[in-house]
């Protein structure tokens, strides 16, 4: 007779989420908030372009991509945009509550594969959030990529994310950081157009370039024609895909797109693959 | 040092026109400064000016009851900033602010329409031109108007 399981033992599994509980929430615009978590128990190691499942105890769960990657203490960084009730109520998480984590999931940003060339990221609104461990490595990494322009878009000033944080990188002489609105207030200094509009004086060569692109679909449609038209093959753009996850794992079937299911897929694609099923209407 | 027609021709919006049509331009054109915060032209008034702008950063600014000012655009070196002078009645539409210490190319908008009316062949080449610029940044606005980084409301 086959030994049965311990009552005590545990039964995670790739659907179980295991607790973290929220060491701080600080607000970052009038609706996004970033969430740093603390394991209780069993930790999950997110890396850069990889999401978990977060969940809202009592509420649901939602897809959220690593804002910040720590090596070692098992500590979680998630940057959440109120939006539906699931995101509403972990941004409403107050320092000690408890939040569900599943993951991680999904791939990587190719930031292997980019060393030795030049190193372009273009973010657009929340998009900065899943970008922001990538450009993190390439500035810890700084001597193994070429130019690393950093085009961000918003649509406001206030709506940038991690505005502290992107003025160190402007101040720094390694890097070109550019970003433009959608709208400001008289008084801004910075541009106002699309995110696109940066790209034709970005200093690049797109012979030696990775691209990687993340912000609302539609944005990124743009910015892959304009990278394209400076000469970018779109075999070397990388574009991080969001298509209503649910199970995390390629079970449910809820992200499709074509013969794609994004969150076991991608969420990071490649241009070329990704962009003939963007611009099927029907799918 | 560059003459004013080469200035003129190494922009986007004149570049490939002939030695002639250049020289021509050039004669309804002078260098201009701005300090930051100065006005380039204001809402209502006649438009009888356009500029080239070489250096700085100009930002083209609404004004609402509600909202305040709003600064809907922004001009990079080697755009153009102002088309109302194009077309009747030559008002206008936005103010146009120095973002920062601005540099300029100011061309005489009524000069260069009388020109282009003598020479309907060079009034036809920049008609284009400008046409060009135009649905550029007609399709930027459109492109905005989509509102992409409001999102919808998920999860």
């Amino acid at each position: 007779m086959a030994a049965s399981p311990s009552v005590d033992a545990p039964l995670h599994g790739a659907m179980t989420p295991v607790p973290y509980r929220v060491r701080t929430r600080s607000q970052e615009t009038s609706d996004t908030w970033t969430l740093e978590l603390d394991p209780l128990g069993e930790a999950v190691a997110p890396s850069p372009g990889q999401f978990d499942m977060l969940y809202a105890l009592g509420v649901g769960e939602v897809p959220i991509s690593t804002s910040a990657v720590h090596l070692g203490d098992g500590s979680l960084t998630h940057t959440v945009r109120a939006v539906g009730h699931v995101s509403r109520a972990l941004c409403a998480l107050e320092p000690g509550e408890v939040v569900g984590i599943r993951g991680p999931y999904g791939n990587e940003w190719p930031l292997a594969g980019a060393v030795g060339g030049d190193l372009v990221v273009v973010a657009g609104g929340i998009g900065l959030a899943p970008l922001r461990p990538a450009i993190r490595h390439a500035l810890v990494h700084r001597a193994e990529y070429g130019a690393v322009p950093i085009l961000l878009g918003a649509r406001t000033p206030s709506d940038l994310l991690f505005r502290s944080e992107v003025e160190e990188w402007r101040a720094r002489l390694d890097v070109e950081v550019d970003v433009i609105v959608d709208a400001a207030a008289p008084g801004w200094h910075g541009r106002v157009g699309l995110v696109t509009e940066l790209i034709p004086q970005a200093v690049f060569d797109p012979d030696k370039t990775t691209a990687l692109v993340c912000g609302p679909e539609v944005m990124m449609v743009f910015v892959v024609r304009a990278l394209a038209e400076r000469g970018v093959p779109s075999q070397q753009i990388w574009i991080s895909m969001e298509r209503n996850m649910r199970c995390g794992v390629g079970h449910c079937g809820h992200c499709q797109l074509g013969p794609k299911l994004i969150c076991r897929d991608g969420p990071v694609f490649r241009a070329d693959e990704m962009m003939p099923l963007m611009e099927v209407r029907e799918l | 040092m560059q003459t004013l027609a080469e200035l003129i021709a190494s922009s986007p919006v004149f570049s490939g026109l002939a030695d002639d049509d250049l020289a021509l331009i050039a004669g309804c054109a002078q260098n201009v400064g701005f300090e930051e915060g100065d006005l380039l032209f204001r809402e209502g008034d006649d438009a009888d000016v356009f500029y080239l702008v070489r250096r700085g950063r100009v930002a083209l600014e609404l004004h609402t009851p509600d909202r305040g000012g709003l600064v809907i655009d922004t001009a990079e070196p080697g755009d153009v900033v102002g088309w109302s002078w194009l077309f009747p009645p030559y008002r206008w539409h936005f103010d146009a602010r120095a973002a920062d210490s601005v540099r300029a190319i100011a061309f005489d908008g009524a000069c260069l329409r009388g020109k282009c009316s003598d020479d309907t062949r060079l009034g036809y080449e920049l008609m284009q031109r400008f046409v060009a610029v135009m649905i550029d940044r007609l399709q930027h606005t459109r492109f905005r108007l989509l509102d992409v980084y409001g999102g919808v409301a998920v999860g």
